[in-house]
């Protein structure tokens, strides 16, 4: 509601969010992300021989490590996703999402979705010797797959990708109807989130079908490609930041530093990022032209990326004790410091002269660790860390269990990062140098056994998170705790 | 434009996104020209001389699983076995393309080559993401049925440094026994790199072979 003197009214903001959303995506969210932590330990323990279940068919490592990618995606990141576009997006527009029954019913559709896609990666294999499997498949020409398809973060069964496409289509519906009717100045925030509900039911769309039923072979790689990267790129990274450019002004009462480095950012982002995808295969048959322009294009996002970070160290300028005693702050500055050093890293790694290195190895998994829980996990850490205390009406039962939490999740993914890194470069060398495998799964122990602990002390920190939840909970309900209101430097 | 809500949708949103399917995605899959093969085509003596060997070797299994040693029967074994290979996960610890670098040419052989891929069995492509084992697109021919199956059982049992998980659920009870899902992963194993003359490629190093045991 905008007043007469152009000043924006927010007392009616409590009306216009469906708090049990906010709370329910959350807790949706941790869940995934407790049963993604718990497969990924599971892979780190085979990888250093000490694998308890090994030879259990359903408890297959190779299958459960596709849980843990694919639940930190679809289960976890999405739903915190969808958790805080419930909060923000009514607030930032004054008007409440196009409907609550759509809003309801994307709830429990994508736990669904979420739910039948590991039911399909767990299960699926154990039933594909059935004859009418075979058959089917060679009457249609298809890969006719029950369990995982053959793509990274695509491994979602053929059968629940139509539902997902749905769900993401409700998703862009819900939240675009107030975006486009909203009269308030646009936010940058939105400018994102209008990009990344288009991007994303786009990616979807076109990893999930055209690498599956359209054009086999390496060319057909580019489309595997550009969606692996557009997942990150289109998705969780507008998300993310989007949010970003919400949570910061409002936590420290001021507006982004510099409205020209954001319009920078995001449009830089928008042209460059998704010419990126084809850097995850370069020295293969793809043709060459594209590797070269897949690895510029990338190069060039880096440095659209050293504006954003610029922009954000720019508005915490003069405000940085905040990152000391402000806990959500600390957590959305250590994963921008983060972004960071995974962006630095991301434009040399890209580079022709290191893939001969690093390609295939460990670098390349503590790259993914450091962007998916040292950025994104940390940021929504934060996020939950600040919006738990308002939707749930009580003050954090621990600031002790809270500040573990944030230390063992940063020490963690640091440790885990680093040692990936550096193992990552040792198998490289090994490769190169002709030694016979062995050696180079040998000489990796000591950095997978270090992994191993890294990842327990990440979990560790999330167990620390859920109990101190669980005892909020439990506490009386106190004074609701005050929102703070969006610091507004009308553009428009 | 740029701060209006439709100039974000249409330009940045669907504008850009299209401009890099385009360039990066359709412009590829275009210049592909031959037609797809089917896993029919891909059967070759090569992958043929295993699969029967593999009927000769577990004979009971084989009938009671397989039934005949076919080349249609081949074919069927390498889209199961690919689905096996895929809902396993082994493509996420298995590359398959040999790079041009890396040394990789005399470690596992040719490099990998455009039309070794435009086949049915490479749809979506298996390049792979993490080598904790090794490349398997040389894989085929490179060492014999008998020792496939019993990797596949317990990987430790022939190769004692081995991380890789233990898949009893490819046999009935023992290595020696095979179903249905065994015998398709190991005609697929031995499929890859089946196609090219010098299968199978053996190792031209003689320190790495006395290393590895050939």
């Amino acid at each position: 509601m905008i007043t007469s003197a152009g000043l924006v009214d927010h007392s009616d903001h409590e009306k216009l969010v469906i708090s049990q959303l906010v709370r329910w995506h959350f807790l949706a969210a941790l869940l995934f992300l407790t049963i993604s932590m718990l497969a990924g330990i599971l892979m780190a323990l085979q990888l250093v021989h000490w694998n308890p279940l090994n030879g259990i068919e359903l408890l297959a490592a190779g299958r459960w490590r596709m849980i843990h990618t694919n639940a930190v995606a679809y289960g976890f990141l999405a739903n915190a996703f969808l958790g805080a576009l419930h909060w923000s997006v009514p607030r930032l527009t004054l008007r409440p999402v196009a409907s609550k029954l759509v809003s309801y019913f994307i709830f429990y559709a994508w736990q669904a979705v979420v739910l039948a896609t590991a039911v399909g990666i767990i299960v699926g294999p154990s039933f594909q010797t059935a004859g009418w499997v075979a058959d089917l498949s060679r009457q249609w020409g298809i890969a006719f797959s029950l369990g995982a398809q053959g793509l990274e973060w695509g491994e979602t069964p053929f059968w629940v990708d139509p539902i997902a496409l749905v769900g993401l289509a409700l998703v862009a519906y819900n939240f675009m109807i107030p975006i486009s009717k909203s009269n308030t100045p646009m936010y940058v925030t939105l400018w994102y989130f209008i990009a990344a509900f288009v991007w994303t039911f786009l990616t979807y769309a076109m990893g999930n079908l055209l690498p599956e039923y359209t054009v086999s072979g390496a060319n057909a790689g580019a489309i595997g490609g550009l969606f692996i990267h557009d997942l990150v790129g289109l998705f969780v990274t507008p998300l993310g930041w989007g949010l970003m450019y919400y949570f910061v002004p409002i936590l420290l009462k001021k507006p982004i530093w510099s409205h020209g480095l954001s319009l920078v950012g995001f449009w830089g982002l928008a042209f460059f990022y998704p010419l990126n995808g084809i850097h995850h295969f370069l020295y293969t048959p793809i043709p060459m032209f594209l590797q070269y322009g897949a690895v510029v294009a990338t190069v060039a996002v880096e440095l659209v990326v050293t504006t954003v970070i610029v922009n954000f160290v720019g508005t915490l300028w003069g405000e940085g004790k905040t990152f000391v005693t402000n806990l959500p702050i600390r957590y959305f500055y250590t994963g921008m410091i983060m972004y960071f050093i995974t962006c630095t890293q991301c434009a040399m790694q890209v580079t022709l002269t290191f893939q001969k290195l690093i390609h295939f190895t460990d670098w390349v998994v503590g790259h993914a660790h450091l962007v998916m829980f040292g950025v994104f996990s940390l940021w929504i850490f934060g996020m939950m860390t600040y919006l738990f205390p308002r939707v749930l009406q009580r003050q954090w039962y621990s600031s002790n269990l809270a500040e573990w939490h944030y230390w063992l999740s940063t020490i963690g993914v640091g440790i885990m990062a680093l040692d990936l890194i550096l193992g990552g470069l040792f198998q490289g060398y090994y490769w190169a140098s002709l030694q016979p495998w062995d050696v180079s799964v040998n000489g990796s122990q000591p950095f997978w056994i270090t992994r191993v602990f890294a990842g327990l002390m990440m979990f560790g920190g999330l167990l620390c998170f859920l109990y101190n939840l669980w005892m909020t909970y439990r506490s009386p309900v106190t004074a609701p705790v005050p929102v703070e209101q969006p610091v507004a430097k009308a553009a428009t | 434009m740029f701060e209006s809500k439709s100039g974000i949708l249409w330009v940045g949103g669907l504008g850009f996104f299209a401009f890099a399917f385009l360039s990066n995605g359709l412009l590829p899959m275009l210049m592909v020209t031959e037609p797809e093969k089917t896993a029919e085509q891909m059967v070759n003596s090569n992958v043929m001389y295993q699969f029967e060997e593999l009927s000769r070797r577990y004979p009971e299994s084989f009938a009671e699983h397989v039934g005949e040693p076919t080349e249609q029967r081949c074919a069927d074994m390498l889209r199961l076995g690919r689905q096996i290979y895929i809902g396993e996960g082994c493509w996420h610890c298995h590359s398959q393309f040999v790079r041009p670098v890396s040394n990789e040419s005399q470690r596992w052989g040719k490099v990998a080559f455009p039309e070794e891929f435009h086949n049915e069995l490479q749809r979506p492509v298996m390049f792979g993401t993490r080598r904790v084992g090794p490349d398997l697109s040389r894989e085929g021919g490179r060492r014999g049925n008998d020792w496939q199956a019993v990797h596949l059982f317990k990987p430790k049992m022939v190769s004692s440094d081995s991380v890789m998980p233990e898949y009893p659920w490819f046999f009935d009870g023992s290595p020696d026994k095979p179903n249905l899902r065994g015998f398709a992963v190991i005609t697929y194993i031995q499929w890859l790199g089946s196609w090219l003359e010098s299968y199978p490629y053996y190792e031209e190093l003689d320190e790495l072979q006395q290393a590895e045991d050939y």
